[in-house]
């Protein structure tokens, strides 16, 4: 295809700046000559004989149902393994001392606290964030790992406790069972005895309780039924796993209706037994980390 | 089709192979200022990782030093750390700028007497020259054929070339790393590969660039010229060639006859000299150019010739354009203008820059602490109501010493706090020890009673005091409730 506005004729030399031109014009306007170093052009076929080199050394070319694999048979896949393993066996040796070291060894030294924290928290993120929220927030029926209030004990070894056997998790022989018994559903407590329960507890914890009712005839209800697991004063009762009834946190709800259908129908938590499935170091580093998420006794 | 069929036949060479340049060596006053400088500059580069300073126990005693490991950056007696990189963009505006200035007093400074590029490559000209002899020799030894002494010449100059290239590239491993350590690793093979392979390629650079490309860096691979040639002006010294005197050029013999004769005659006698000394092999005499890095080696040598001659010297040297121009018309010339508006404004901006920038490290804080308030939960309510903000306090310990830093707040009268792994003291301040240079991250409760946890927030401020230096650190941050 001819341009029409393009013309070639002998290459002259431009007056102005006395260089020679490559006897293109545009429109007129003429191109000078300026050629670029020899060596440009050498190094442009080193980059052409280097990327040959490439294909060699890595793999490159789709086959069929594979792709060659280059001559050391690199993988990038093969790298990330190598560098995975080499992160593993740090990790394992900053965590030696967790093996051995007993749990209020390592909340008292500082580095062995960074490394049990650290670890912790990446394995809470990993295995029990579904249930208790990022950060151990909890919600309703799952515990909140942050305040002061625990169901079977804050303290370091109750807490290493639940998560090695958890809670009413029957494959596990050490488990920690207790039952809520439903006492509407059972037919042990009519519909206004429970009412009247719910709010003689309600009474114990300071919330508000419903127009006329029946405190005393609840508190007869309540040493009857509920005095032998939460305690005569409600305290509860953490070897039966058995909630403080008399704080402010309500793992099921505080509304009068959350509390009937507690009575009602029962509550059986149910939390996994974690020793068949992690290793003793990392649960060591986690009941620090839960145990350090702020209620820790 | 039948005129582009025609034209690859008439078209030039796309491509043109590098001339080599074979300067002559010179004496005078620029080619002593050029050999000062390059032992300044190389006496600097090659033995500066062996200065010590010493910074105490915990910190390495190299007064230079990258140490990317522990993300530290060691200057005499300034010590960086990786969120204060912003020293770095200071340093790299304060050397454009003080470029700027150079620029506009006497022209391409930096290409002439100071870029590595011109020491290095003047370096390697003065082995060769050793070795190989003057101009003339060099000239003559590569139009020979291969002789057992070409061959001996050749490979001599080679060897010493990559020797010195090899030491550049050590040299430049050493501010990665304790240096007389390194040293002494290298040389017995127990250094890290990645030493090895960046000396290599610092060997590899110095030798292709300084031995062999040469000019051809300024030329093809520099931008500092294209900038250079759009940022001078005619007030700016430059190296010039004062074509007012020098033109018409007229040997010794034909001026005589032009003068007898009434007619004009220049003081350029055409010997030269100008470009048989050119590092980059132009002609000053064209004018200013992207070729010319203004090393003044071309004034050395008309001096020279005009001092053989009985001619005043200073027919090629550090003029502004203006000048020339005005003494060309025969008019006076004006006087040199250093002190003109761009001049003010560069040195205004490197004295902003360079006094902010010493301002900053003069008043550089040396116990830090940052703050982020946990998210999840926001706060949490406690079995008597109380409410509980978690935090987690960043602290940064920039001295060599391991320090005990107390942490306090500033907030409503029945608040509590506790650092998680701190010791409690008896007035109830956690007490944390932060490791020297270093920081470390701590987790705060602080929980407030019923009455004074308003929500939805209120602002606290949370203080860290240093026991053994007598330092503070405060942040703010809010205190949630619901």
């Amino acid at each position: 295809m001819t341009n029409p506005n393009h013309t070639a004729h002998e290459p002259d030399f431009d007056a102005v700046t006395g260089q020679s031109t490559t006897g293109h014009s545009w429109d007129g306007i003429r191109e000078l000559n300026t050629p670029l170093p020899r060596w440009w052009l050498w190094t442009f076929y080193v980059t052409i004989l280097w990327s040959i080199g490439y294909w060699l050394v890595y793999p490159a070319w789709p086959l069929i149902s594979s792709h060659t694999t280059g001559l050391f048979g690199y993988s990038s896949r093969a790298a990330v393994a190598v560098e995975v393993q080499a992160l593993e066996q740090r990790r394992d040796q900053q965590a030696a001392g967790l093996k051995t070291a007993s749990l209020e060894e390592i909340k008292a030294s500082p580095d062995m606290l960074r490394v049990a924290l650290a670890r912790g928290k990446a394995s809470f993120a990993e295995n029990c964030v579904g249930c208790h929220g990022q950060g151990g927030t909890g919600a309703p029926s799952y515990p909140n790992l942050t305040d002061d209030d625990w169901i079977w004990g804050g303290a370091l070894k109750d807490i290493e406790a639940t998560i090695q056997h958890g809670i009413r998790w029957t494959q596990n022989a050490d488990t920690r069972m207790g039952e809520m018994l439903a006492f509407g559903r059972q037919g042990m407590l009519k519909k206004d005895e429970i009412e009247q329960v719910v709010d003689f507890v309600r009474s114990l914890a300071k919330l508000d309780t419903a127009k006329g009712a029946n405190l005393a005839a609840g508190k007869t209800l309540y040493d009857a039924n509920c005095a032998s697991c939460h305690g005569e004063a409600g305290k509860g009762n953490r070897e039966v796993g058995a909630p403080d009834l008399t704080d402010a946190i309500w793992l099921y709800g505080s509304s009068r209706e959350a509390m009937i259908e507690s009575v009602h129908n029962g509550r059986a938590g149910i939390m996994p037994a974690w020793a068949s499935r992690l290793d003793p170091v990392t649960i060591k580093a986690l009941t620090v980390y839960v145990h350090s998420l702020g209620g820790g006794q | 089709m039948t005129s582009n069929a025609a034209i690859p036949d008439e078209d030039g060479p796309l491509y043109v192979s590098a001339k080599k340049v074979y300067p002559q060596s010179v004496k005078g006053r620029f080619r002593r200022i050029k050999w000062a400088l390059l032992a300044f500059c190389l006496g600097i580069y090659y033995f500066l990782p062996f200065v010590r300073w010493d910074r105490g126990p915990a910190l390495p005693d190299q007064a230079v030093m990258v140490d990317f490991e522990r993300r530290r950056f060691y200057f005499f007696f300034i010590e960086l750390w990786p969120q204060e990189v912003y020293y770095l963009t200071g340093l790299l505006i304060l050397a454009a700028i003080v470029l700027f200035l150079m620029n506009a007093i006497a022209g391409r400074i930096w290409c002439g007497y100071l870029c590595p590029q011109t020491v290095w490559t003047d370096l390697f000209f003065a082995v060769e020259r050793l070795i190989e002899g003057d101009r003339r020799d060099r000239i003559k030894l590569d139009s020979q054929g291969w002789s057992a002494s070409k061959i001996g010449l050749k490979a001599a100059k080679h060897f010493v070339w990559l020797m010195i290239a090899w030491w550049t590239g050590g040299a430049w491993v050493l501010y990665f790393s304790d240096a007389p350590t390194l040293v002494k690793d290298l040389a017995t093979f127990q250094a890290p590969f990645s030493a090895y392979l960046w000396i290599g390629i610092l060997t590899a650079t110095t030798y292709v660039f300084a031995g062999h490309m040469r000019e051809q860096v300024c030329l093809y691979m520099c931008p500092w010229p294209r900038i250079q040639a759009a940022l001078t002006d005619s007030d700016a010294l430059n190296v010039t060639y004062k074509f007012d005197r020098g033109e018409p050029r007229a040997s010794v013999k034909q001026a005589a006859q032009l003068k007898a004769a009434g007619q004009p005659a220049g003081d350029c006698v055409e010997c030269k000299q100008c470009i048989a000394v050119c590092p980059t092999g132009i002609d000053i005499r064209e004018g200013t150019q992207l070729g010319c890095i203004q090393c003044g080696l071309c004034i050395d040598a008309c001096d020279d010739v005009m001092g053989k001659l009985g001619r005043p010297t200073g027919l090629i040297g550090y003029d502004t354009l203006k000048a020339v121009e005005a003494r060309a018309c025969s008019t006076t010339p004006p006087a040199l203008r250093l002190v003109r508006p761009r001049t003010i404004l560069y040195a205004a901006i490197i004295a902003f820059v360079g006094g902010a920038m010493l301002y900053q490290l003069a008043t550089r804080a040396f116990l830090g602490m940052s703050v982020v308030h946990e998210r999840t939960p926001l706060f949490t309510t406690l079995k008597d109501g109380s409410i509980r903000n978690a935090y987690t306090l960043r602290i940064a310990n920039k001295r060599s010493e391991e320090r005990p830093v107390a942490i306090t707040l500033d907030a409503p009268m029945g608040t509590t706090w506790e650092v998680v792994g701190a010791q409690q003291t008896a007035d109830w301040r956690p007490i944390v020890v932060i490791p020297p240079d270093s920081t470390l991250d701590v987790r705060l409760f602080v929980t407030m009673p019923q009455p004074q946890a308003k929500g939805p927030s209120q602002m606290i401020q949370i203080k860290a005091a240093d026991l053994s230096f007598g330092e503070n650190a405060t942040v703010k941050d809010n205190f949630f409730a619901p």
